[in-house]
C-alpha cells in the first residue's frame, strides 16, 4: 500500500517535473550559444586578442581605435547610405503595389507569388544575378548598346561612388515584394465600413488613402521598419556575392569588416568590438519593439 | 494570405485603372527578368554571352553548362562541380530541419501549456535570438567547434543550424499552441493522460498546418545560410550558397557566365520548389516572423 502511494506520489512528481526537463536543453543552448557566447565576445572587445583569443584587458582601446579607422567610418558611412535607401525604396515599392493590389485587380493570384519569389532565394543566388546583370561588360550596359543606344552607360557597380547604390537595388529586388505581402495584410485587415462612410461623406480616394487607410497601417509600417533596419545592418551575403566589399572597399558594411578584422588581418579585439556594435544597434530597434509585442499578446 | 471578402470601397476609373495595371505589370517584370536572364543565359555558349545580348533568347541551345557546373566546373582547387555540395546542404539541412522542429514544438507546448514563472521571459530571451547579428557569435562559435572536434564538419553546422533554428520554430509552434484550446489539456490530464500522451494524442494531430510553415521556413533559411557555411566549413563540407560564391568569384581562368548562371539555379533550385509547391506556407511563415499576432 505504501510502495503504491510512493510510486504514485512519484509519478506525480514526475509529470511536474517533465515540462522542465523538455525545455531544459533547448534553454541550456539558448544560454549557451547566444547569451554566453555574446558575454564571451563582449569580453574580447575589451581584450588585446589578435589572431586567437587572449585575456589581456585593454579596456576601451579597441573602440577607440574601431572609431579611429577609415576602414569602419566607410563601413559605417555605407550602412548609413544603403540602410535609409533600402527602408525607403522598399516600404515605397512595398505600399504601392500592395495599394494597387488591393483595387480588385484581376490576376492577383498570379502576381503576387512572382512578387515574392525573390524572397525564397539565397542572397548568393541573388548576388550572382544582378552581379552579371550589371556589369558592363555582359549586362545592361553591353545590352543596351548592341541595341543601338551606343552612348549608354551603366557601369554602376564599377563605380567607387555609385557601387553601394547597386547593392540598394538587389536587396530591393530581394525584399520589397516581402514587404507588399505585409502591407497587404495590413490593408485586407481595415474595416471597410469606415471607408464607405468617409466615402458619402464625399472623400476622395486620395483623401481616404492619406487620412483613413494609411494612419491605420502603422502597425505594418513598424513592422517593416524593423524587419528592413535588422536585415540591412545584418547584410553581407549580398555584398560578398555581388561586389566582395569592392570596388576599393567602396561596399564594405559592418558585418564584411567584422569578418575581415576578425578573420582575415588578425584583429579579433578590433572584430569583436565591431560586432558589439552591431548587436547594440539592432538591439536598440528590436528589443522594445518585441516587449511591446510580447505584453500585448498577455 | 487572407482573400478580400468584401467590397472595396474604392471606385477607380478607367484611366486609373489602366496605370494601376500598367504599374503592377511593369514590377513583375522587374521581379521576373533577373531569373529570365540567369535561365535564358545557361543555356547559351560562353560567346554569345560576351558578344553581348543577355536578353536574346539562346541561338545555339546547349545544356553543357549546367554539365559542367553540377559536375566538372572548377569549385576551389577541385574540379567537381557543385554536386558533392548539393549533397552536403542535403545533409545539412535535413538533420536540422528534423531536430529544430521537434524541439520547437515541444517548447511551444511546454510554454504555452505548463506554464510556470518566468516562461514569458525565456520565452522573450529565445526571441531575441532569432534577431541578433550572428556576427556576435562567430569568434566563440569557432572556438567550441575546433574544441568538440567538429569544426568544418557538415555536424557542426547541423549544431549550428539547430542552435539558431529554435528561435524562429519555438516562435511559431508556441504563437500556434496559445490559440489551442487549454480546456482540452485539462480535460486530458483529469483522464489521466500523461505530459507525452496530451502532446502526441491531442496538440500534434492538429498541429499539421504549422509543422509545414515550420519545416520550410526552416529549411529555406538553412538551405540559403551563407554566414555559418563560409565560417566553419569552407573546404570539403562547404554547403551549396559556399561552392556557389566559390564558383563565381574564382579569380582564375576566364569566366564562364553560363555556367555561374547554370550553378545559381541549381543553387535556387530547392528553395523556389518548394516555394511553388507550398508558397503559402512560406507567406505564412514570413508574416509570423515579422508581425506576430
Amino acid at each position: 500500500m505504501a510502495a503504491a502511494d510512493t510510486r504514485a506520489d512519484f509519478r506525480t512528481r514526475m509529470q511536474n517535473w517533465l515540462p522542465k526537463i523538455v525545455l531544459a536543453p533547448s534553454v541550456t543552448l539558448m544560454l549557451i550559444f547566444v547569451y554566453g557566447f555574446i558575454f564571451y565576445t563582449i569580453y574580447l572587445s575589451f581584450t588585446g586578442s589578435r589572431m586567437l583569443p587572449s585575456y589581456d584587458w585593454v579596456g576601451l582601446r579597441n573602440y577607440e581605435n574601431l572609431f579611429r579607422l577609415s576602414h569602419w567610418e566607410i563601413a559605417i558611412t555605407n550602412l548609413g547610405i544603403f540602410a535609409s535607401l533600402y527602408i525607403i525604396i522598399c516600404t515605397l515599392i512595398g505600399l504601392s503595389l500592395a495599394i494597387f493590389l488591393d483595387q480588385k485587380i484581376r490576376g492577383e493570384g498570379f502576381l503576387r507569388p512572382i512578387y515574392l519569389y525573390p524572397m525564397a532565394l539565397s542572397f548568393i543566388v541573388t548576388g550572382t544575378a544582378w552581379k552579371w546583370l550589371l556589369d558592363p561588360g555582359i549586362g545592361i550596359e553591353a545590352t543596351m548598346q548592341t541595341w543601338g543606344f551606343t552612348e549608354f552607360t551603366f557601369n554602376w557597380i564599377k563605380d567607387r561612388d555609385m557601387a553601394i547604390y547597386t547593392i540598394v537595388i538587389a536587396a530591393v529586388w530581394q525584399t520589397s515584394g516581402f514587404v507588399m505581402a505585409m502591407f497587404l495584410a495590413g490593408l485586407r485587415g481595415i474595416d471597410n465600413e469606415i471607408l464607405k462612410a468617409a466615402q458619402m461623406d464625399g472623400a476622395s480616394n486620395w483623401s481616404l488613402y492619406r487620412r483613413i487607410i494609411i494612419p491605420q497601417l502603422r502597425p505594418a509600417f513598424l513592422s517593416a521598419f524593423v524587419i528592413l533596419s535588422h536585415l540591412a545592418i545584418k547584410s553581407y551575403d549580398l555584398v560578398i556575392a555581388m561586389t566582395d566589399g569592392g570596388p576599393g572597399r567602396a561596399t564594405e558594411l559592418p558585418a564584411t569588416f567584422m569578418y575581415s578584422y576578425t578573420f582575415t588581418r588578425n584583429q579579433m579585439g578590433i572584430g569583436a568590438s565591431s560586432a558589439v556594435i552591431m548587436l547594440m544597434t539592432i538591439a536598440a530597434i528590436m528589443i522594445p519593439y518585441l516587449y511591446a509585442e510580447l505584453r500585448e499578446k498577455k | 494570405m487572407s482573400v478580400a471578402t468584401q467590397d472595396t470601397a474604392i471606385r477607380t476609373g478607367r484611366v486609373t485603372r489602366t496605370f494601376i495595371y500598367v504599374f503592377l505589370l511593369v514590377f513583375a517584370l522587374f521581379y521576373l527578368l533577373p531569373f529570365l536572364v540567369m535561365v535564358l543565359n545557361s543555356l547559351k555558349p560562353l560567346e554569345e554571352i560576351t558578344s553581348g545580348n543577355m536578353i536574346a533568347l539562346p541561338q545555339d541551345w546547349t545544356i553543357a553548362p549546367w554539365l559542367s557546373a553540377w559536375s566538372t566546373a572548377q569549385i576551389g582547387v577541385e574540379p567537381t562541380g557543385l554536386r558533392p555540395y548539393f549533397w552536403n546542404s542535403i545533409k545539412m539541412v535535413v538533420p536540422a530541419v528534423a531536430i529544430s522542429t521537434v524541439l520547437g514544438a515541444l517548447n511551444g507546448y511546454v510554454l504555452t501549456k505548463w506554464r510556470f514563472r518566468f516562461d514569458t521571459i525565456l520565452f522573450g530571451l529565445m526571441l531575441f535570438a532569432c534577431f541578433i547579428p550572428f556576427q556576435i557569435v562567430l569568434i566563440p562559435m569557432a572556438r567550441i567547434l575546433g574544441e568538440l572536434g567538429i569544426a568544418g564538419t557538415t555536424t557542426g553546422l547541423i549544431l549550428v543550424h539547430v542552435v539558431y533554428g529554435l528561435g524562429f520554430s519555438t516562435l511559431y509552434f508556441r504563437n500556434y499552441y496559445a490559440a489551442f484550446p487549454t480546456e482540452l489539456v485539462r480535460a486530458a490530464q483529469i483522464d489521466g493522460a500523461g505530459f507525452f500522451q496530451i502532446f502526441w494524442r491531442i496538440l500534434l494531430p492538429s498541429s499539421g498546418p504549422i509543422i509545414v510553415v515550420c519545416v520550410i521556413w526552416q529549411f529555406t533559411n538553412i538551405w540559403n545560410d551563407f554566414l555559418f557555411g563560409a565560417s566553419f566549413a569552407s573546404g570539403g563540407a562547404a554547403p551549396m550558397t559556399v561552392a556557389l560564391n566559390n564558383l563565381v568569384n574564382s579569380s582564375t581562368g576566364v569566366a564562364e557566365y553560363n555556367v555561374h548562371f547554370a550553378g545559381a539555379i541549381m543553387a535556387a533550385g530547392p528553395t523556389l520548389l518548394v516555394y511553388i509547391v507550398a508558397g503559402r506556407y512560406f507567406v505564412r511563415g514570413l508574416m509570423a516572423g515579422s508581425v506576430k499576432g
